[in-house]
């Protein structure tokens, strides 16, 4: 392997005891190494290529008047970066870098260091008569995460259950359709529902359509033994079409009545919301973002702390071997599945009543897919795949800041988040251990 | 994640050895399942139609007084939709046309997925595929003034590559990391997309004078040769078929990718490099991509857009599951949905069917033929024990 060639002599001194290593062990050498030098390289870049020493941000969201842009000079901050990065990159290169949870703090220090330097070097010397501010990342990051979450938590239960979800989009769209059209009749006079009650309504019909989407998985996947990953593609294809169907059905002058959902309001949460920086961003938010919150809690709790998670995991392990002591093995299987088809359903119900309002065709626009990569990156754990959606949602949303600078091109841009997940998938997480079981019908000899 | 887990190929019934038993006796009963899950979905596709019509809906309200009227219009309704479906894909030579010329791309595309399929390997990339083929085919077609066959021949092969390398990536990420290569196609497929908007948005890609993102279509001297007004892309794609075949069934490539596809550590005990098969499927998948894309391009003279290859890479999906992974299989796909494509259009202009609807039809037949158990029930055919489990494998 040219692995060792790549590590940067340790400057002489020899190591004191020569311990065996393994390949893997060398390997993980080779790849801090390589991404540290890389991080260096450029930061170093960034912080000689800046003229203007003075970049505009604000703590909020977007500039407004209450929040005017404040004024920051770069300087300390993209050389702080190159320190940073400095340090990891002598401590990789000298096998010294921390393992566990100290190797992981210091491996989010580089992170979010080297997004500050990037972000000072994007933001300074704007040519043009418009200046753009650093402004918060966090409101935007939970926007485009709280779907992706709910989304990765279907995925987890399903996958956990030993059934493989590709249909998470489908499970997305029909969610958001049937959320807009439920609160859109709900808020309507064609029935009588009290006021209070349309919203908690609309988010309904998303969770009854999700677990639609869900009883045709369990149908043909734990019934018909159909190949999961093929029925999840059919089921996307399913949802899509019949969703651009039902909205084509929808006459114009009905749009109204069938397709105009009132919005979810934000709720303010009294202290927490008063906390600099995260509280607006965390804690004024829909019932939906909440919703988002206590559903990994619960996920969590109930695969990891409950005698039916217990089950679930059993049965996406070993079905034979639950099967042998007595647990029903596909009755499992449907439960999670219609579990994760509530999640799935809210997480739809988010694209329509939780953010924009009418259904629009393939509102969704593929997220569902990302949903899945973030289950996988989150090794099939409610709060890694949270993590990992949530990292999607700030890549994300780092491309629709940046799109206002005009210093990287708009199109390339765009690719940033598909980019950066291939990157993560192919180069951090590689071969990850899915649930023995995942995608095997079982059937009973 | 061991390597044995990867997605299966839709179960090829093998003809059984021994005196007598022909292939064809041995692909019956998946013909005849295939027949009825086509039926069963043109049903259900009846019943959206019945319930989408208004005059139907309408006679409902008085159904109970008058029921006769219900089943008056709603007959009429699905008569309207199916026969304008039937004329307007096979009902006269320029149908069949139609439908040829979108089968083209349709197959070829699905043969890249099929190949895929046979390796073990999911591939929902045919559309980034396409894509990528596009930029450098459309550059070559349109950017360039060169000889009538040279220009050609130059537009078809920069579209096989380009694709070829496109497809490989996904290959050699699953051979050398172990990214599994439905993400990793399907991320490529937005990268794609975007690096085709980043060249759409250069003036070398645009028509002169206008900044859409629109290019011109390719010069004549690039497109392909026609035989009475009809371009060649079909025969292309059934040649492309018949390779596909010959290098499957006959070829020791073939048979390493069959081998993964069955088993990769049996394939690896055995010597074969399992890494390698991964990354030329991938790459030889990508080709085909690209070739279905030159269809659209040199064929259809269509210009570069991002629509260019329209829905073609996810019907590509389909196609490959309905043909069940086989050249043949997905020549006869590929016909079938050109068919709906092009009757699809048919049925919209004449009977008031949304467009949509040959995709809902398009996923309720692969659904159909994905659950052979599901059609033997309804219709109390003989199982035959061919094709009832599936092995279905993920991650």
């Amino acid at each position: 392997m040219g692995a060792t060639d790549t590590i940067q002599a340790p400057s002489g001194t020899p190591v004191e005891e020569p311990r065996v290593r393994d390949r893997a062990d060398v390997a993980r050498q080779a790849r801090l190494v390589i991404t540290f030098a890389i991080s260096l390289a450029l930061l170093v870049y960034f912080a000689l290529s800046i003229d203007n020493t003075t970049v505009t941000y604000v703590l909020g969201e977007r500039v407004s008047v209450d929040d005017r842009p404040k004024e920051l000079t770069t300087t300390w901050v993209s050389w702080g970066a190159v320190v940073v990065s400095a340090v990891a990159l002598v401590l990789a290169a000298l096998n010294r870098f921390p393992r566990r949870w100290a190797g992981l703090v210091l491996a989010l220090l580089v992170g979010i260091t080297f997004y500050l330097g990037f972000l000072m070097w994007a933001y300074a010397d704007q040519g043009g008569a418009f200046q753009a501010a650093i402004a918060n990342p966090i409101p935007g990051t939970m926007a485009i995460a709280t779907p992706l979450v709910l989304g990765a938590l279907a995925g987890c239960l399903c996958e956990r259950a030993g059934v493989i979800n590709i249909a998470i989009e489908g499970q997305f769209l029909a969610g958001a359709f049937f959320a807009s059209v439920f609160t859109s009749i709900a808020y309507s006079s064609l029935v009588f529902i009290p006021v209070a009650l349309c919203a908690p309504f609309g988010l309904l019909g998303g969770v009854v359509a999700g677990v639609g989407v869900a009883t045709m998985l369990g149908l043909f996947a734990l019934r018909y033994q159909v190949n999961q990953v093929v029925l999840g593609v059919v089921l996307v294809a399913l949802a899509s079409g019949l969703t651009a169907f039902l909205l084509g059905q929808i006459p114009g002058d009905e749009q109204d009545t069938f397709n105009n959902p009132q919005i979810l309001e934000e709720i303010r949460i009294p202290v927490l919301a008063d906390i600099p920086v995260l509280g607006e961003a965390l804690f004024n938010q829909t019932i939906l973002v909440y919703l988002m919150y206590v559903s990994v809690a619960v996920v969590t709790f109930l695969l990891f702390e409950t005698r039916w998670g217990l089950r679930v995991r059993s049965v996406g392990e070993h079905p034979k071997a639950a099967d042998t002591v007595g647990i029903k093995v596909n009755r499992v299987r449907w439960q999670a599945v219609l579990l994760g088809g509530v999640f799935a359903g809210l997480g739809g119900a988010y694209y329509t009543v939780g953010s924009t309002g009418a259904f629009d065709r393939d509102v969704s626009a593929g997220t569902g897919f990302i949903a899945l990569a973030a289950v996988i990156m989150g090794r099939w754990h409610p709060i890694g795949a949270a993590f990992a959606a949530i990292f999607f949602g700030f890549m994300w949303n780092l491309q629709n800041q940046l799109s206002f600078v005009e210093k990287l091109p708009g199109e390339l841009l765009g690719a940033a988040p598909y980019l950066a997940t291939i990157i993560a998938v192919a180069g951090f997480v590689g071969r990850v251990r899915p649930p023995a079981a995942d995608g095997e019908p079982y059937v009973k000899s | 994640m061991s390597d044995a887990k990867t997605a299966q190929p839709p179960v090829v019934p093998q003809p059984k050895p021994g005196p007598g038993a022909s292939r064809w006796e041995a692909w019956l009963p998946t013909v005849k399942e295939t027949i009825a899950a086509v039926v069963l979905a043109l049903l259900v596709g009846a019943l959206l139609i019945i319930f989408s019509t208004p005059r139907v809906i309408e006679s409902l309200a008085y159904f109970f007084s008058y029921p006769w009227d219900f089943f008056k219009f709603a007959g009429l309704a699905v008569w309207d939709a199916y026969s304008a479906l039937l004329n307007g894909s096979l009902g006269s030579p320029g149908a069949i046309v139609r439908t040829l010329e979108r089968a083209a791309p349709l197959i070829c595309a699905g043969l890249g997925v099929s190949l895929a399929f046979r390796a073990g390997m999911f591939n929902i990339g045919a559309q980034g595929q396409m894509l990528v083929g596009g930029i450098v085919c459309g550059w070559i077609g349109f950017g360039f003034d060169l000889p009538i066959v040279l220009h050609f021949l130059l537009a078809l092969a920069g579209a096989i590559v380009a694709a070829g390398l496109w497809g490989g990536i996904a290959g050699f990420l699953k051979a050398r990391t172990g990214a599994h290569e439905v993400i990793t196609t399907i991320m490529l497929n937005y990268v794609g997309r975007f690096l085709l908007l980043y060249f759409l948005a250069k003036e070398a890609f645009q028509r002169p004078g206008e900044d859409n993102l629109l290019s011109p279509p390719v010069a004549d001297s690039a497109s392909f040769p026609s035989i009475l007004g009809v371009h060649t892309g079909f025969l292309l794609a059934v040649l492309a078929a018949l390779l596909i075949w010959w290098l499957l069934e006959r070829s020791t490539w073939g048979f390493e990718i069959r081998a993964v596809g069955a088993n990769p550590d049996a394939a690896r005990t055995a010597g074969m490099s399992v890494a390698r098969v991964y990354i030329t499927a991938m790459t030889a998948a990508g080709m085909l991509a690209g070739l279905a894309v030159a269809m659209q391009l040199l064929g259809r003279q269509d210009p570069l857009s991002d629509q260019i290859a329209g829905s073609i890479g996810f019907d590509a999906i389909t196609v490959a599951l309905l043909g069940r992974a086989t050249p043949l299989g997905t020549v006869l796909a590929g016909i079938l949905f050109g068919a709906l494509s092009s009757g699809g259009l048919a049925m919209q202009a004449a009977a008031g069917v949304p467009p949509e609807m040959s995709q809902v039809l398009q996923a309720l037949i692969v659904l159909f033929v994905a659950a052979p158990a599901l059609i033997r029930g309804v219709f109390r055919m003989r199982g035959t024990g061919q094709g009832t489990t599936v092995m279905a494998k993920g991650w």
